[in-house]
C-alpha cells in the first residue's frame, strides 16, 4: 500500500512536470482529446494528428520527431496535434492496440492519408511524407523511363519539369524536393522517382546520390525535339534547389548598360559568376546571338549579360570583348579577350572549378601532382626500360660505318635518340620488323643513335626523331612517311622490292599485272594496283605519272605501259588515253579513270582517293585516310564481323548514291577494341550491338544514333537519314570542342625568384664568408681598405699628413691580407 | 687560351692612295680567331684574305706562354662519341667539318705544349687551304668614305711595303699583344714576363718578388718555386681562383702551387697593395727594396737609393722589408691600338676596359660600322664572365659574327631548322645535352626558338648573342612575331665570385621544384611573348643576363650534365613549354589518337601532326601493358564490364 501510494504520488509529480513542459511547448504540439481535435479542424486546412493511448509512454522516437516537425509544418500552414484517446471518447482513429497507433493527415475533416508511425521515423520523413501527400498533383511519382517520356512530351511547350531522383521516400533529399515543390509546384511540374534504372536511362553517373534535373520543356515547340536537361551539381538541400530553380527560371540573357562592377542579377545573388559579352551597335545582332548561345551553354553555371559598350560610361579596355565577374564579392572584374564561345565556357568552368577546389581542398588530397608523368609514351617506355630488346637483329651504325654500310647494300636506317620516348617506343616496332624479316629480305635494317652520332644525323638532314630513311643504290634516300608501327613499315619494305612505277612490257604482262598474278606475294600489302596507260607519244603525261608513281613508292603498287599496242587495253577497258586502270584485287574489279592534263600531285591524290574502299572496316591505321574526306561518318559498330544483311543494305545505298554526303564505314570491336571507348563516350552505357551512328566530326561534333529498336534496313536507314537531314533528330551527344590546354601547370620559377628577392636578398649560396670569430676591429679595417681601393688619391693625401700613423695602418692592412 | 700576336708599333707614313681593288673581307691576324673566321668565309665562298705579320700562323704560340704549357684542357676521352658534346671538353680545337682537325690528334697531354698548338694551327690553315698572306705587317688602318661601299666606307690598310688593301669589312683578330706596364719610380728595374729567363737555374737561392696575380704570374712562380729562397707576389686585388669564379681566365689550379706553400708557411707569400703607390729602389749591392712612391718624391730626384726612407724605418715589422734579388712584372696584355687611325674611333678611353677596343655585343666596333673584333681582343663582351677571350669560347662567337655578316651582306638568313611544335621538347633537350657553344659561352650565346603563328611550328636558331636579342629580326632575317624561347646556360646567381666558398655543404640542388636555385651550370629557358626591346635589354634587372621574361624555366643542375631524366628533367620542361604556349605537348599512341579523333572535335598537336597525317605511333604489346598498369591507358579489350569507371581513372585525359 505504501508502495502503491508512493507510486501514485510519483506519477503525479511526473505528470505535473510534464504539464509544465508541455505548456511551454504548447504552441508547438497541442495535446487534445479526439473531440477537441475534430472541433478545431477548419475546412481546407491541413492537419496532422497522432492518435495515442492516454497511458502510452509520453516520449518516443516518433514523438521527438513530431515535435521537431511542428514548426516546419506550420510554416506550410499545416497544424499538428497529439490526440489522446481517452476511454470516455471513442474514436475510430484510436486503434485497439497500443502498438498500432497511427498518424492521420486531414484536409478539413477529410482524411487524406494515414501513416504508420514507423514511416515517420524523423522530422525529415514527417515533413517529406506530409508534403508528398498534400502535393499529390504537383509532384508526379514515376517508376519507368516511359513515364518520364510521356510526362516530358505532355509538357513540351507548356511547362518546365523538375525531375529528381531520391534514394527513398522520407529522406532529407526527398524533403528538400518536397519543400521546393511546395513553393514552385504551381509553376513547374515536379517529377520524382526512386528508381535507379530511370536515372540510368537519362545517362547519369554516380547514382549513389540524389539527383535533380531541370528540363527546359517550355521552350520546346517541336515534339521530336528533346527538352534541354540541366543537372544541378550541388547537393540536394532546400536552399540549393531553391537557388537552382530560380536561376533556371531567370531570363536567359539580360542586356545592361552600366558598369559591370555594379551589376547584380539573380545569378550573382545566388553565388554564380557573371559573364558580360561586350557588344556595340554595329555588331549587336551577332553579339546577341553569341551571348544567347553562351548563356544556353552556361545555364546553371553563370549569368550571362549583354553589355552595350556604346551607351556605357565606364571604361572598358578597347580590345576586351568579355568581362568576367567572379561570384566572390569585392573581387575586381576581369577584362578578357576570348575568341570563341568555347574559350568563354572553359574560362568560366575553370574558374568555378578552382573555387570548388579551394572549398573542399583543405582536407582533400592535393591536386594532381605535376611531378607525375602523364605522357603515356614517356611513361610506358620508362616502365619498359629494363626489358632487353633483341637489338642485335638490326645493325648499329656509327660515324665510321654509316657511309660504307648504306652504300654497300640497300638499307633502311632508323635515326633515333636514346633519350627520346617516341623514338624508343618506335624502336620496339622496328626490332619487330627486323625479327619478321629475318633471313627473308635483302633490305638491311640498321639504326643509328643520334644522341651518340649527332653529326652523322645532321649530315643526313635529320634533326628530329624518329626518322626512317631508305637508302638504295643509285637512288636518293627516301624518308618513310607511314605510320610508326610494325605493320606499316613492313608493308613499306615489302612494297619497295619492286620499282616504281613498274615498267610493263607487253599486253600480256599488263593483264597479269592487273589480275594480280605478277606480284602475287605483294597483294596483301597493296589493296590496289594502278596501271598507267599512255600511247608512246604522250611523253609529258607519262612523266607526270612516273613522278606520281615514285611518290607512292612503298605505299601503292603502280605500273606503266606505253607500248604501241596500248589501244588494245584502252579499248578493252573502254577508256580514252591517257588513262589509269585501277585493279581492286579483293573485289576482283578493274576500274578505269581517264587522265587529262593531270599533274603528278593530282595523280597521287587521285590514286590515294581511289584506293579508298566504299564501305571500309575502320581501323586505327586507316581512319586518317577516311577523315581526309571531311565528311560525316556513318559508322556501324559491330561486335565481330559485320552482319551481311547490314553490309548489303549500306552497299545498296552507296550504289544508289544516297550516302554521297557521308563516309560509310563499320568498326569491328574485336579487331579494334578501342571502339568500346568510343561507344562509352557516345552512350555512357554500352548499348546492344550492332549499332549505327552518324558522327559529324567536322561540323559541330554532333553524334546521332540510329534508333536501336529499328532494324538496319535500307528503308529505315533512308528515312532516318532524311530526318537527320531535315534536322528532326536530336543528337545523342555533342562531342566536346575544348582545346588541348596544358594538362597541368608548370613550376612558376619566376614567382619563386621574385618571392626570394623580396623576402631575403640571399640565395641558397652563402653571400660571403661570414666568420663570427673575426674581431670587430678587423672587420672595420676590412671596410676601410675597400675604401682605400676605391679612392686611392684621397687616401694618399691623408697619408701625407700623418705619416707614422699611416704606416701602422698600412702595416696592419698588409698583415691582415696575409692572414686572409 | 692565348691571344694572337700583335703588330709592331711602328707608324709608317700613309702612301699616296693607290686605288687597289677592294676585297669583301680582310682578316687581320692568322691566330686562332683569324683562322676560324677564314674557315667560315672560305666555306661560304666569300672573297677574303688574311694578313699575317709572321711567316706562319699562330706565331704568338712560338713564344707564349713562356713556360710552354697551355692551361686549356685537351680532354681526349669523355666516354661519349657525340662530337658536338665532346667539344664541351675540348678547349683547343677550332671548328671545322674535318674530324682530323681535332686537337686531340695533336697532343696527348692534358695541358698541351704551346708548340703543338702552333703546329695545329699550321695544319688548320694548310689542310683547309685558307687564304693567308704571311709576312705582311699592316702598319696603318684608315677609313675611306664611299657611299657605295657596304658600310659607307672602305677600310684602307697599308703594309710595311707600302702595299694598300681596300676592304669592305675589316675583321680584327690581332689579340692582345702589348705587355701591360705600370709606371712608378723604379719600374725600370723590373724584368717583364715577356723576356724574363725561364731557366730555373737563374733563380737559385734568390729572393723573388712578382708583380701580378694572373696565370702568367703564377706560371712564372711555379717554374722557380723549387729553387728560390722565397717568392713574394704583390698585386692590387686578392687572388681570384677560377674554381670559385667559374671564369677560366682566373687562377687555375694547375698554377696554384704557390698558394699551397704560402698557406703552409713555407716562406712564400701573397700581398695586396696598389702598385701605383709603390717604388722600387736598387741598393748598392744591386738588391731591390720596396718603398712608397711619396717617400721617393719626398726625397727628391737626386738622392741616392740608400737615402730614401723605407717603410720599415717607421714600422719595423713591415712585411716587405726584405731585399729582393729580382722583381718580375707579369701584369697581362693590352690590345694594340696604335695602327688604327683615329677616324676608326676604336679606342675605348674607358678606365675599366682600357685593354680592349670598344665593341658591341655583336662584336662590331662602336666607332666604325663594318669593323669587327674577333678572338681574345673581343673579350670585353664577357670579360670575367664567360670564355669569349679563349679559343673554346671565341670559336663560337666568330661563327656568330660570320652568320651576322652573311645576313647583312649576302641576304643569307641566320641558319634555322623548322619543326612541328611536337618536336619542341626534343629540340631543346637535344641542344642542352650536347650543344658546346651554349656550354662554353654560357650567358653570352643562346639558342633562340621562334614560335610560329598558332604555336603549331617553330624555327630553331643556334647560338645567337643574347645581348643583341632586341635586334634579332634585323640581324638574323627571321621573324619573331609570335613569341620566342631563349635557351642558354647559367651558373647560380650568387654562386660565383672570388670570395665565394663553392664547396659549401648543400651546394647542389636535386629537386625539380628547387631547380631555380641550381648553382652549377644548368640550362635556363626564358619565354618572351614579344621580342624584348633594346631598352628592356639595356635596363634589365641587376644580375639578370636577359630582360625579365614572361616565364622562366630552370632545368635542375645535373652532376653528370645529362639532362635526359624523364621525370626529373623532361617532364618539368614539357610542362613549362606547354604552359607558355597554352597547348598540350604530350605524345600519344595511335590508338589514343584514334579515340580522340572520334570522340572530340579537336586533337592534341601530337595526334594532329602525326596520326592525322598517317604517321601515328603504334604501340607494342609490352608497351600497352605498361600503359594499362600505369593507368594512363585503358584496356578496352577487357573494358566491357566496367564502363562506369569513366572519368575516374588517374589517367583520365580529358582536355582541360
Amino acid at each position: 500500500m505504501m508502495c502503491s501510494s508512493f507510486r501514485v504520488f510519483r506519477v503525479g509529480i511526473s505528470f505535473v512536470t510534464m504539464c509544465i513542459f508541455y505548456k511551454s511547448a504548447a504552441n508547438s504540439l497541442p495535446e487534445l482529446s479526439p473531440h477537441e481535435y475534430f472541433s478545431t479542424l477548419q475546412p481546407g486546412k491541413a492537419s496532422l494528428a497522432y492518435f495515442c493511448q492516454a497511458d502510452s509512454p509520453s516520449t518516443s522516437v516518433f514523438l521527438e520527431g513530431l515535435h521537431e516537425a511542428v514548426r516546419p509544418l506550420q510554416d506550410y500552414g499545416i497544424s499538428v496535434a497529439k490526440v489522446n484517446c481517452i476511454k470516455e471518447e471513442t474514436s475510430r482513429y484510436c486503434g485497439k492496440d497500443k502498438d498500432l497507433m497511427k498518424a492521420y493527415l486531414f484536409r478539413g475533416n477529410i482524411l487524406l492519408r494515414e501513416f504508420p508511425t514507423d514511416t515517420l521515423f524523423d522530422e525529415n520523413a514527417i515533413v517529406a511524407h506530409v508534403l508528398f501527400a498534400l502535393l499529390f498533383n504537383e509532384v508526379k511519382y514515376i517508376t519507368t523511363p516511359e513515364d518520364l517520356q510521356s510526362a516530358e512530351n505532355a509538357l513540351k511547350g507548356k511547362a518546365n519539369i523538375v525531375f529528381s531522383y531520391v534514394r527513398a521516400i522520407g529522406t532529407p533529399e526527398h524533403r528538400a524536393v518536397m519543400e521546393a515543390a511546395f513553393v514552385y509546384g504551381t509553376t513547374c511540374q515536379f517529377v520524382l522517382t526512386t528508381e535507379i534504372a530511370l536515372l540510368e536511362s537519362i545517362g547519369s553517373e554516380e547514382i549513389e546520390y540524389a539527383h535533380l534535373y531541370f528540363f527546359h520543356c517550355k521552350p520546346v515547340l517541336d515534339l521530336t525535339q528533346e527538352c534541354r536537361r540541366i543537372l544541378m551539381e550541388q547537393p540536394l538541400t532546400t536552399l540549393n534547389i531553391d537557388l537552382f530553380i530560380k536561376t533556371m527560371n531567370a531570363p536567359l540573357l539580360t542586356e545592361v548598360a552600366e558598369d559591370p562592377q555594379h551589376v547584380s542579377t539573380v545569378h550573382f545573388q545566388l553565388g554564380l559568376p557573371l559573364v558580360f559579352i561586350v557588344s556595340q551597335q554595329a555588331t549587336y545582332e551577332a553579339d546577341k546571338r553569341t551571348a544567347e548561345w553562351v548563356a544556353w551553354r552556361l545555364l546553371g553555371k553563370a549569368g550571362v549579360l549583354l553589355l552595350l559598350r556604346d551607351s556605357l560610361e565606364a571604361n572598358i579596355p578597347q580590345h576586351a570583348n568579355v568581362v568576367f565577374k567572379r561570384a566572390e564579392k569585392g573581387v575586381p572584374v576581369e577584362f578578357l579577350v576570348l575568341h570563341d564561345v568555347d574559350s568563354i565556357i572553359s574560362h568560366v568552368e575553370n574558374n568555378v572549378h578552382i573555387e570548388e577546389k579551394q572549398e573542399d581542398g583543405e582536407d582533400d588530397v592535393e591536386g594532381p601532382d605535376i611531378d607525375i608523368q602523364d605522357d603515356e609514351v614517356a611513361e610506358t617506355v620508362y616502365r619498359d626500360r629494363k626489358r632487353q630488346l633483341p637489338l642485335e637483329l638490326t645493325v648499329e651504325l656509327t660515324e665510321e660505318t654509316f657511309n660504307a654500310t648504306v652504300m654497300a647494300s640497300d638499307s633502311l636506317v632508323l635515326f633515333y635518340a636514346g633519350w627520346q620516348a617516341v623514338s624508343m617506343a618506335f624502336l620496339q616496332s622496328y626490332i619487330d620488323v627486323a625479327a619478321k624479316l629475318k633471313g627473308t629480305s635483302t633490305m638491311l635494317l640498321t639504326r643509328i643513335n643520334c644522341a651518340d652520332w649527332t653529326d652523322v644525323c645532321t649530315k643526313q638532314n635529320v634533326t628530329e626523331f624518329p626518322v626512317v630513311k631508305m637508302y638504295k643504290e643509285g637512288e636518293n634516300p627516301v624518308s618513310y612517311a607511314g605510320m610508326l608501327g610494325t605493320e606499316d613499315l613492313l608493308k613499306f619494305i615489302q612494297l619497295n622490292r619492286i620499282s616504281y612505277p613498274v615498267n610493263i612490257t607487253s599486253i600480256q604482262e599488263a593483264e597479269q599485272y592487273l589480275h594480280g598474278e605478277l606480284y602475287k606475294d605483294l597483294l596483301s600489302y597493296s589493296s590496289v594496283s594502278v596501271l598507267g596507260l599512255f600511247s608512246p607519244t604522250m611523253i609529258t603525261a607519262k612523266e607526270d605519272f612516273i613522278e606520281a608513281g615514285r611518290a607512292l613508292k612503298g605505299y601503292v603498287i603502280t605500273g606503266v605501259y606505253s607500248g604501241e599496242d596500248v589501244l588494245i587495253l584502252s579499248n578493252k577497258y573502254a577508256v580514252t588515253l591517257p588513262a589509269l586502270l585501277l585493279a581492286r584485287h579483293k573485289e576482283g574489279r578493274i576500274e578505269s579513270i581517264p587522265l587529262a592534263n593531270t599533274h603528278a600531285h593530282d595523280i597521287v591524290q587521285l590514286i590515294t582517293d581511289a584506293s579508298l574502299e566504299t564501305f571500309p572496316e575502320i581501323t586505327v591505321e586507316n581512319l586518317p585516310s577516311y577523315l581526309r574526306l571531311q565528311k560525316p561518318l556513318l559508322m556501324l559498330f559491330s561486335d565481330g564481323s559485320i552482319n551481311p544483311q547490314h553490309e548489303k543494305a549500306v552497299l545498296t545505298m552507296v550504289e544508289q548514291k544516297h550516302l554521297d554526303s557521308l563516309t560509310p564505314c563499320w568498326l569491328n570491336l574485336k579487331n579494334t577494341p578501342v571502339g568500346r571507348g568510343i561507344l562509352k563516350a557516345y552512350f555512357d552505357t554500352l548499348p546492344p550491338l550492332p549499332l549505327l551512328v552518324v558522327v559529324n566530326l567536322h561540323s559541330g561534333g554532333r553524334v546521332f544514333a540510329f534508333p536501336s529498336d529499328q532494324a538496319i534496313t535500307e528503308q529505315n536507314l533512308l528515312s532516318w537519314l532524311k530526318k537527320l537531314e531535315a534536322g528532326l533528330e536530336n543528337p545523342i551527344t555533342v562531342l566536346p570542342a575544348q582545346d588541348w590546354k596544358p594538362p597541368l601547370p608548370a613550376y612558376d620559377f619566376l614567382s619563386m625568384m621574385d618571392a626570394a628577392t623580396l623576402q631575403h636578398p640571399t640565395r641558397k649560396a652563402p653571400e660571403c664568408l661570414k666568420d663570427p670569430d673575426v674581431p670587430e676591429s678587423v672587420k672595420e679595417h676590412h671596410e676601410d681598405k675597400s675604401a682605400v681601393e676605391r679612392e686611392p688619391t684621397e687616401t694618399l693625401r691623408i697619408k701625407r699628413w700623418n705619416r707614422s700613423s699611416w704606416f701602422k695602418y698600412a702595416e696592419e692592412s698588409l698583415r691582415r691580407d696575409k692572414e686572409l | 687560351m692565348w691571344g694572337s700576336p700583335g703588330l709592331l708599333l711602328t707608324l709608317a707614313l700613309h702612301p699616296a692612295l693607290a686605288v687597289a681593288p677592294a676585297r669583301d673581307y680582310c682578316v687581320l691576324g692568322a691566330g686562332p680567331a683569324g683562322l676560324q673566321m677564314a674557315y667560315f668565309l672560305q666555306r661560304a665562298g666569300r672573297d677574303y684574305t688574311v694578313l699575317e705579320r709572321a711567316p706562319g700562323p699562330g706565331s704568338f704560340f712560338a713564344r707564349y706562354p713562356r713556360h710552354r704549357k697551355l692551361i686549356s684542357i685537351n680532354k681526349r676521352y669523355t666516354g661519349r662519341s657525340n662530337a658536338e658534346f665532346n667539344l664541351r671538353h675540348d678547349w683547343n680545337s677550332l671548328l671545322s667539318h674535318d674530324p682530323r682537325l681535332l686537337f686531340k690528334h695533336y697532343s696527348a697531354a692534358y695541358f698541351p705544349d704551346a708548340g703543338d698548338m702552333q703546329r695545329y694551327l699550321g695544319d688548320f690553315a694548310g689542310r683547309l687551304g685558307l687564304r693567308v698572306q704571311y709576312n705582311t705587317t699592316v702598319l696603318h688602318v684608315a677609313l675611306d668614305k664611299d657611299r657605295r661601299a657596304w658600310n659607307g666606307h672602305y677600310f684602307v690598310l697599308t703594309d710595311h711595303k707600302g702595299r694598300v688593301y681596300r676592304c669592305r669589312v675589316l675583321l680584327v683578330a690581332t689579340g692582345l699583344s702589348v705587355p701591360n706596364r705600370v709606371d712608378f719610380p723604379g719600374s725600370e728595374h723590373l724584368e717583364g714576363y715577356e723576356s724574363v729567363s725561364v731557366d730555373p737555374e737563374d733563380f737559385v737561392g734568390q729572393n723573388v718578388l712578382i708583380l701580378g696575380r694572373g696565370n702568367a704570374a703564377f706560371e712564372t712562380a711555379e717554374n722557380i718555386l723549387g729553387v728560390t729562397n722565397f717568392i713574394h707576389m704583390l698585386s692590387r686585388s686578392r687572388v681570384r681562383l677560377s674554381w670559385a669564379t667559374h671564369y677560366v681566365g682566373d687562377l687555375r689550379a694547375i698554377n696554384n702551387g704557390l698558394l699551397d706553400t704560402y698557406q703552409l708557411k713555407s716562406l712564400d707569400g701573397l700581398l695586396e697593395s696598389d702598385l701605383t703607390d709603390l717604388a722600387i729602389l736598387k741598393d748598392r749591392e744591386g738588391k731591390f727594396h720596396v718603398t712608397l712612391k711619396f717617400f721617393v718624391e719626398e726625397a727628391g730626384t737626386n738622392q741616392s737609393a740608400d737615402a730614401v726612407t723605407l717603410p720599415q724605418d717607421d714600422s719595423d715589422n713591415f712585411a716587405m722589408r726584405v731585399a729582393y734579388d729580382r722583381v718580375i712584372r707579369c701584369l697581362g696584355w693590352n690590345f694594340d691600338f696604335s695602327i688604327f687611325n683615329e677616324s676608326l674611333r676604336l679606342s675605348s678611353g674607358s678606365e675599366f676596359s682600357r685593354k680592349y677596343p670598344l665593341i658591341r655585343a655583336s662584336y662590331e666596333a662602336k666607332g666604325s660600322r663594318g669593323l669587327f673584333v674577333l678572338g681574345t681582343a673581343s673579350h670585353s663582351v664577357d670579360y670575367r664572365k664567360s670564355a669569349g677571350g679563349f679559343i673554346h669560347g671565341f670559336r663560337y662567337t666568330v661563327r656568330a659574327v660570320h652568320r651576322l655578316l652573311e645576313q647583312r651582306h649576302h641576304g643569307v638568313a641566320w641558319p634555322a631548322t623548322q619543326h612541328p611544335i611536337t618536336q619542341l621538347t626534343s629540340s631543346v633537350l637535344r641542344r642542352v645535352n650536347e650543344a658546346s657553344g651554349l656550354y662554353q659561352m654560357f650567358g653570352v650565346l643562346a639558342d633562340v626558338i621562334l614560335v610560329q603563328e598558332n604555336a603549331t611550328a617553330f624555327e630553331y636558331l643556334e647560338e645567337f648573342p643574347t645581348q643583341m636579342l632586341a635586334q634579332l629580326e634585323s640581324l638574323t632575317g627571321r621573324r619573331a612575331r609570335h613569341g620566342l624561347f631563349v635557351v642558354h646556360m647559367e651558373y647560380g646567381r650568387n654562386f660565383s665570385g672570388p670570395e665565394k666558398d663553392v664547396f659549401f655543404y648543400d651546394r647542389s640542388v636535386g629537386h625539380t621544384e628547387d631547380a631555380w636555385q641550381s648553382n652549377f651550370l644548368h640550362p635556363v629557358i626564358y619565354y618572351y611573348r614579344h621580342l624584348p626591346t633594346e631598352q628592356e635589354v639595356r635596363f634589365r634587372p641587376a644580375q639578370w643576363p636577359l630582360p625579365r621574361p614572361t616565364a622562366i624555366h630552370h632545368i635542375v643542375e645535373d652532376f653528370l650534365t645529362d639532362w635526359t631524366a624523364p621525370v626529373g628533367h623532361v617532364l618539368p620542361l614539357r610542362r613549362f613549354l606547354e604552359n607558355c604556349l597554352g597547348t598540350d605537348l604530350r605524345s600519344f599512341y595511335a590508338e589514343s589518337c584514334f579515340l580522340f579523333a572520334l570522340t572530340r572535335q579537336k586533337l592534341p598537336p601530337f595526334c594532329r601532326q602525326g596520326y592525322l597525317r598517317k604517321q601515328g605511333l603504334a604501340s607494342t604489346e609490352s608497351l600497352r601493358r605498361h600503359g594499362v598498369e600505369s593507368g594512363l591507358m585503358q584496356d578496352h579489350a577487357a573494358a566491357g564490364q566496367h564502363l562506369r569507371d569513366r572519368g575516374q581513372q588517374p589517367g583520365d585525359r580529358r582536355p582541360v
